[in-house]
Formats: C-alpha cells, structure tokens, sequence
C-alpha cells in the first residue's frame, strides 16, 4: 500500500462539475442546437383506455412550416419494444413506437409532427382531428388483477403479467395460538421521478459519414445504444448516444422511451437533425412512475417480542407496460425480496403480482421497492412494539440480525453480509437521544426505520430479476497522451453525482497524481465499448473498482519504463503529486517528460516499452454490497391545519469507504428529501375515469425549503464490503429509510387517537379523513 | 398567426433591436433567439423557479413572461453572473456548500439569493428558507442551498 493512497479518498474535494453549471456553460440536451434542426411535439392520447377509430392529418399537415406527421404505419418497420425475462410465469407486453390502435394509457404517444419550432408543431397537432372509442378504464389494482374480461393487452388474456412467490420455513409448523398478530394491508401511492429537468432528445446526422449523435437526457446512454440497434437496425458505429449534463434522473431517465427511438428514426428518415424537448405536463404524464404497491401483510411475534413469521402479498400496479430493459418485475418483487428487512424472522411467506393497469409503465425510481418494504416492514415493528407494550428501539434490537449471525440468509434468499444494522441502529438512537426525545404529548412523535439494501451489485445479482442484461461490471480507459496529459474514461453516465470528481479522486490516489489534474470522460458511448450508466447505487463502487484497478496497472507499466530511464529498480521509484521520482535522490520525471520519451523519443526506450500508454480494465464484484441506515425522524402535527411538520432527522449510515463526505451527505440529504416527499405529499392520483388529477407541479407537490429540515448524518466505516475499493452504493439509501422513520413518527403523533398510518402519502386531508372517520365510532 | 413584434430591450448589458414573435415566451427567447441556455425550463407553469431572471433588479419568471414583456427592460441571466464580484461570490459559496448536484434548478436559486443580497433587509435563517420556497430543488434536499444563502446573506452589509 502506497502512502499517498488515501491522498484524496475520503477528502472533500469540491467538484469539478461546478464551475459550468455555476455560470451558465452548463450544457443540458435541451441547449443542443444544430443548423438546419426540425422540431417534433407529440399528439397524445387525452384518455387512457381506448380505440383509435380515425386520424385526420389534413389541416395539420397544410399549416405552414409542418415539414412532416408520423403516425404508426409510417414507423411500422420499427418492431414492438418487447423486455424480456427469464422469469417463470412472466408474460411480456409489445409496445409499439406510436399507438396502433390500442391506446393503453394517458399521454401515449399517437402521431409525431415535424416542424420548423415547436409552437408551430404545437399548432399543427391542436389541427388534428382525431375520433376515438372509449374502452373502461382499468385503474384500480385490486379490481385489475382479479379482472376476466377487461385487459390492458387482451391477448395476454390477464393484467397479472408476473407472479412469483418466496417462501421460507413453514408456518404451518408455527402454533399461532400462542402468537401476537399484527395484520394490516397498506398502500403506498404512486410517484414520478420529477427530475426538474424534463426528458429530451436531439439527434444530429453527419450526412458525410452518415452517423447518427442522438443526444439524451438519459442514464444509460449504453442501453439506449443498444435498444437503437436492436430496433431501428442501426449499427454500433454508425450511432453515438451521449448524455451531456444531465438534470437529474432519480429512475425516470433510466429506461427507453419511445421518443428516444422516433426522434432518431425521424433524423435518419428526414436526414436532418430532430430535437424534442419535453414539457412538464408531458414528463408528468409520460416519464417511468414508482411505488404503486398494496401490500397485505402480517407480522407474528411471541410475547417476548420475538418475530415468527412474515407473510405477504403484494400488488404491484406496473401500469400499461413492462418497461424496457428493467421489466415489470423491477420494483414489485424488490419491495418482496426487502421485506423482512435487517430482522430474523425465520418463516417468511410472500406472493407478489405484477398487475398491469392503464397507467404510464412504472420503472425505477429512486430506492426501488424499498421505500415501501421499509414501510410496511418498520410499519409491522412498531405496531407491534404498542401491542406489546416494549420500547420501539428495543424490539428491533431484540431481532436485528447481528454481526456474528452474518451471513445471514433472509426468506426472499437475500445475503446480508458485513453489514452493521446494530451499529447503525444504536448510532442513530444516540444521534438524536432516542430515549429523551421519546414523547407522550399529543401530537408529537418519533419514528425509526433500519434497513439494508444491496448496492453496486455485480453479475450474479440482476438488478431487476430474469433480465438478460449485464449491469454487473463496468470498463475503464484510462490514457496518457503525447503530451503527459491523463484521461479515464468509463460508461457510467453522472447526472448530478459528481462522478468527474469523485472518480477522479480514487485515480488520483492509485495513480499518484491530483484530481484536476485528470479528464474523467463517461456519458458518451463511443468512448468506450461497453457500458451501461448510472442507476441502482452502482457507480462510484463500480466505475470506482475499474478505476483502481486500471490506475494500477497503468501505475505498475509507468513505473517499469521509470525503472529503465532512470536506471533504477522500480522498488526505488515512486509517483506522486504528478511526479515520478528516485526515492532518496534529485532524479525525477515528469508525466509530459515521460510521454515524450514513450512515443517521440525513438531512442532511450526498447521497443516493448514504446507502446501506447492506453490501459483498459473491467470491474465485476461478482456479488454486491450490503449498505444499512437507520433513519428517526420527529414530528409535530398541527391540530388545526393537520400539517405534518418533521422537526428533526437523524441518519447513521454505513456506506463502506466513503470517497468524498461532501458529496456522500449531498445524497444522503436529497435522498430524504424524495423520502419525505414519498411519505408526506407525493401521488399521482388517477380517479376512475382514468385522468391524472395532478398533472401540474401546483398538485404533484415535492419538499420545497421549508419542508425538508436540517439533517444530521453520521457515517460508520466498520463494515468494508468484498469488493476492491470497498465502497458501498449510498445513491438511494436516504429515500428507503424516510418512509418508514416518517410514518412511523406520525403514528407515533396519533398515538393519543389510535391511529396508525398504513397509507402514503400521508396528506393532512388523508389525516383529517382518517381522524373524523374514528371520531364517528 | 406569427405577427411579429419590435423589442428594444437589455440583456446582461448588451442592447438588443430586434423583431420577435409575439408570442414567444421570454425564456424562449432567451434560450433560442440569444442562446442564453443557462436560464432553465423546468415546468412553463410558473412553479419550479429553474427560469427565473431578473428584470430591473427584480425576479420573474420567465416562463411566464412574453419575449415583448421585456421591451424597454435591463434584464440579468445567469450568464453575467461570473464577472461581477457579488455575483462571483454567490457562485463561490454555491461550490464550497455543494450548493448544487445536476444543476438544472441552480440560476432560480442564484437570482433569488442574488435578489435578497440587493435587498435592503437582514434575514433570518427561517426567512431564506421561506424566500427560498419557491424553487424547486430534486437533488440536494435544501441544507446546503441554505447555508450558502445564510453565508452570503449574514455577511451582507446593511447600509
């Protein structure tokens, strides 16, 4: 190990990214401009559920400055987007580019007008004369799965598309006579990711050499890469997919949109460039949702406050499709595969179905199906906790899996290893003086959640179950040029995590030179030959691995041609600071000395030491690693308005080997903030008729500065997972843990009325109805 | 449909005389017809704040404004606020808090701090964040947007 290892891991470096995005040089996709450049808006569906009977282009098309209108038949070469699974029981839906007939949700897109701007596109579709039939909506889960004749995709000849059943130990063998129970069925309303950057798209076309740039607000730009190939035929090197500064995703840019798609097939089509700049109204109705689950479930526990069994099942509402690459199975079977949580239950039982409804497809959003396991799961402790009579706090620590059992294998087969849920446990409760801010006024509470969740997963663990997709490893480039410069690049696609700089902080260490002095490249396909983005807490302990490993090994070549300059063993040489230097002596090389001396210098070195210095590596941890947190909140409710203020918020996380602070308490605070959103304000209510009642931001409300509350976080490093730079992914964590810590201090606040939450978001409407409904008995 | 419109106006110092749509909506015309890219889109409903400008030394936004709305105006966008030392400071602070992540809501909340430097009123921690509350931030969850507005603002002088 070398002393300047952890020169800049674990340092607060400022990041690299700021100075752009600071003065207005910034460059998001919707600033990309090219000469000669169409405009495309979409003409989408006002209902959900429903028959095309007839378009009539005519008026539109006669508008002046309307180049062209694309409707199915004029993409039908382009084939139904199918995401394929290896899963049992799972039945894949077609989507196709534009509506065919079948319109399946609310927003889907119908007809493509190209034109000289938008606001005349825009004028062209409100032209379109357009009769549809109005089939019923399928908008209630439960209805949805038990549904005989209505069907999203009538073929399929049912809306549940997957189910799947985990089941450990048996309950049957289980006395439950003798048990406490405690059985609720809860709901957790549906999200949008809510980037404030609306998706949006522009492709460029070299007409010389006939390729393609489609420029993205994406997350996976190498997904996207291969989708284009895969539907519009397009070879790899004919298409370059790169996603410049990026506004934020959280999931809701992690998938394939079919705009995506029509916006490079319109560019290829025309042989001009096409841009689409997504409005809000559309992003609100179009982009991936999250979290729409019911989850009954039952926790059984002995009088002592030892947990028996769990047993569950869970709906989840996917919406009309399953969602290209990630599948219907990506956020259900999490919240099952999550459940029982940090806890050992021995008897675990849980049936999940994926039910699809006419809705958006729903696809990651940020902590995937753990926000609401964590719910439901801390939900369960602390009902149970009241029953019995014990100290919250103490009922979890009673069960929590310790140290010593690890590893330790939970019902949905879920491996917890290295992972101090104890330690976090206890941390938090002496963060916040657990046992002091414990309160009986009405009103008022307290409410933790722990949880563990699996992060920067390697190639044995599928980020979504059955998914034929290798999200497991990650690739470095990294280069020295003819003039000493350094460059790295990887197929991660940062937006908003400040990869450039933490990334560069772990080569500067292995390297032995500063961060600035490094160009992270990432976020741009033909930079490198395979890779995937940034999703799922992977990216700094995976692009982080490959970054140690290639510095190493461009480090251990660099100090081999060191050695025959300088003419001394490579023992006695060492880089640092951007210098490679005779240990105990004045020799020195510079990094631009060094590269002239390897490609313009045709004498000092032999032959086999001339060689490019281009180092390529590849990172899979094989499995992932287990990062915990325990999260508690207080809250103080207004009796008159019911407005749920939190007042504070403690988090002691163990996120492995943390590479910049600064950044690592950045997504940790943004985490909660979505988490509190998630328990607090956010739906995305769509009534029977199958409308979306919160189609503007002044209905779909998010934290603003006056919600969110100073968050006070605390970070254990005791637990360093198997992978090589033992780092732990921490992307999502603060939005898991949220849910359960804020629902819980609101039950705890209701305490005095016997009221407990079992449906988020909690709203002061949904309060008030929930206290007048007891009042009345 | 397209009648054209003559607007004298200011923007980050530059006089402009120029012919523009009618309808066209500030922020577009910032973005598209000048290339000012650094004042955002977000929402085009007034709510989220990522356009916000400033037009005679007070915030708007732009999105809710007509290009001709600005006809006689001085107008600042991000885009001016590197060269001036006040504004230079606030963008200082933005990075030494990690006031920012993806950047998109980051010119709304600059104008806004900006705005409060100008002002001449002394605030409270409470007070920023309720100034604050009408942009909207998805990354950062507010902390450290509000400690640079706090190192920004109790440091102003009071004349």
């Amino acid at each position: 190990m070398n002393k300047s290892k952890t020169k800049y891991v674990g340092k607060n470096v400022l990041r690299f990214e700021d100075e752009r995005l600071l003065n207005g040089n910034g460059q998001y996709t919707a600033d990309i401009n090219f000469p000669g450049m169409y405009h495309v808006a979409f003409l989408r569906s006002e209902i959900s559920h429903g028959e095309i009977i007839s378009i009539d282009l005519e008026e539109a098309k006669k508008l002046e400055n309307v180049y062209d209108i694309f409707l199915y038949d004029d993409l039908k070469h382009i084939s139904p987007i199918i995401s394929k699974s290896n899963m049992k029981k799972y039945l894949p839906t077609k989507q196709h580019i534009l509506c065919k007939k079948r319109i399946r949700y609310l927003g889907e897109p119908i007809a493509a007008v190209v034109a000289k701007n938008r606001y005349i596109a825009e004028d062209a579709i409100s032209l379109i004369n357009i009769e549809l039939k109005e089939l019923e909506p399928i908008i209630d889960t439960i209805n949805a799965s038990n549904e005989t004749k209505n069907f999203v995709h009538p073929s399929l000849k049912t809306n549940v598309i997957l189910e799947r059943t985990f089941s450990q130990g048996d309950i049957k063998d289980v006395n439950q006579n003798e048990l406490i129970s405690i059985k609720k069925i809860f709901k957790m309303g549906r999200k949008t990711p809510l980037s404030m950057e609306p998706r949006s798209y522009v492709c460029d076309i070299n007409k010389r050499t006939n390729e393609l740039t489609l420029y993205s607000s994406t997350q996976v730009p190498g997904i996207i890469k291969d989708a284009i190939m895969t539907y519009l035929g397009i070879n790899g090197n004919q298409i370059t997919v790169i996603a410049p500064d990026v506004g934020g995703g959280f999931g809701g840019k992690a998938s394939l949109y079919m705009e995506e798609l029509i916006v490079v097939a319109i560019a290829n089509k025309l042989q001009t460039p096409i841009k689409w700049v997504s409005d809000r109204y559309e992003d609100l109705l179009t982009t991936s949702q999250g979290f729409e689950e019911i989850i009954e479930a039952e926790l059984l526990l002995d009088e002592k406050g030892n947990f028996i069994s769990l047993n569950s099942n869970v709906y989840g509402d996917i919406g009309a499709y399953s969602i290209y690459p990630w599948t219907a199975a990506l956020e259900p079977m999490q919240v099952a595969g999550f459940l029982q949580g940090p806890y050992k239950i021995k008897n675990f039982y849980s049936n999940v179905k994926c039910i699809t409804s006419n809705k958006p497809p729903t696809g990651p959003y940020r902590g995937v199906g753990r926000p609401a396991a964590v719910f439901v799961i801390e939900s369960l402790v602390d009902m149970a906790a009241r029953k019995i009579n014990m100290n919250p706090s103490q009922l979890r620590l009673n069960n929590i899996i310790r140290k010593n059992e690890q590893p330790y294998k939970i019902g949905s087969g879920i491996v917890w290893d290295k992972v101090g849920f104890e330690e976090c446990l206890r941390k938090a409760l002496s963060l916040i003086d657990y046992d002091k801010i414990k309160t009986t006024k009405k009103w008022e509470g307290v409410g933790i959640a722990t949880y563990g969740e699996l992060t920067g997963i390697g190639s044995k663990i599928s980020v979504a179950p059955g998914m034929p997709l290798n999200t497991g490893s990650e690739t470095s480039r990294l280069e020295i040029d003819s003039t000493g410069s350094i460059s790295a690049t990887f197929g991660i696609a940062s937006h908003g995590q400040g990869l450039e700089t933490t990334l560069s902080q772990v080569v500067g260490d292995h390297l032995g030179v500063t961060p600035n002095s490094i160009k992270i490249k990432q976020g741009n396909t033909s930079l490198i030959t395979h890779g995937t983005g940034t999703y799922a807490s992977r990216s700094a302990a995976l692009a982080g691995g490959a970054a140690i490993k290639v510095s190493k090994k461009a480090r251990n070549h660099i100090l081999n041609v060191a050695s025959f300059i300088l003419n001394v063993p490579k023992t006695e040489i060492d880089i640092e600071d951007n210098l490679i230097t005779q240990k105990n002596s004045n020799q020195k090389l510079s990094f631009p000395e060094l590269s002239r001396i390897v490609y313009s210098d045709m004498q000092t070195l032999p032959i086999k030491l001339r060689k490019p210095l281009i180092f390529i590596e590849s990172y899979d941890p094989i499995f992932g690693a287990s990062t915990t947190a325990t999260h508690i909140a207080t809250v103080k409710i207004n009796p008159e308005t019911f407005k749920i203020k939190i007042k504070n918020y403690v988090v002691a996380e163990d996120c492995g080997k943390v590479i910049n602070p600064m950044i690592v308490d950045g997504q940790v605070q943004g985490g909660v903030a979505q988490g509190i959103g998630a328990a607090l304000f956010e739906e995305m209510k769509y009534n029977e008729n199958g409308q979306l009642e919160t189609a503007t931001l002044a209905d779909y409300l998010i934290p603003n500065s006056l919600d969110v509350p100073e968050i006070s976080i605390s970070h254990l490093e005791d637990f360093l997972p198997n992978n090589i730079g033992k780092f732990k992914g921490m992307g999502e964590g603060g939005t898991i843990g949220a849910t359960g810590a804020i629902a819980n201090a609101v039950s705890d606040a209701l305490k005095h009325l016997n009221i407990e939450i079992t449906e988020l978001p909690i709203t002061p409407n949904k309060l008030y109805t929930l206290i007048k409904n007891k009042e009345k008995k | 449909m397209s009648n054209e419109i003559q607007l004298k106006t200011t923007i980050n110092g530059i006089e402009y005389d120029l012919t523009v749509p009618a309808r066209l909506l500030a922020s577009d015309f910032l973005r598209d017809h000048l290339n000012l890219t650094g004042t955002h889109v977000g929402c085009e409903h007034g709510i989220c704040g990522s356009c916000t400008i400033k037009i005679d030394g007070l915030t708007a936004r732009s999105c809710l404004k007509f290009a001709v709305q600005l006809d006689g105006k001085k107008v600042e966008t991000v885009e001016s606020f590197k060269e001036k030392p006040e504004t230079r400071n606030i963008l200082e602070k933005f990075k030494a808090n990690h006031s920012l992540q993806c950047g998109f809501c980051t010119p709304g909340f600059l104008m806004i701090i900006d705005e409060l430097l100008k002002s001449k009123i002394k605030f409270s921690e409470n007070e920023i964040r309720e100034a604050l509350s009408g942009n909207l931030c998805r990354c950062t969850g507010y902390e450290n947007i509000v400690k640079a507005a706090n190192e920004i603002l109790t440091h102003k002088k009071i004349k």
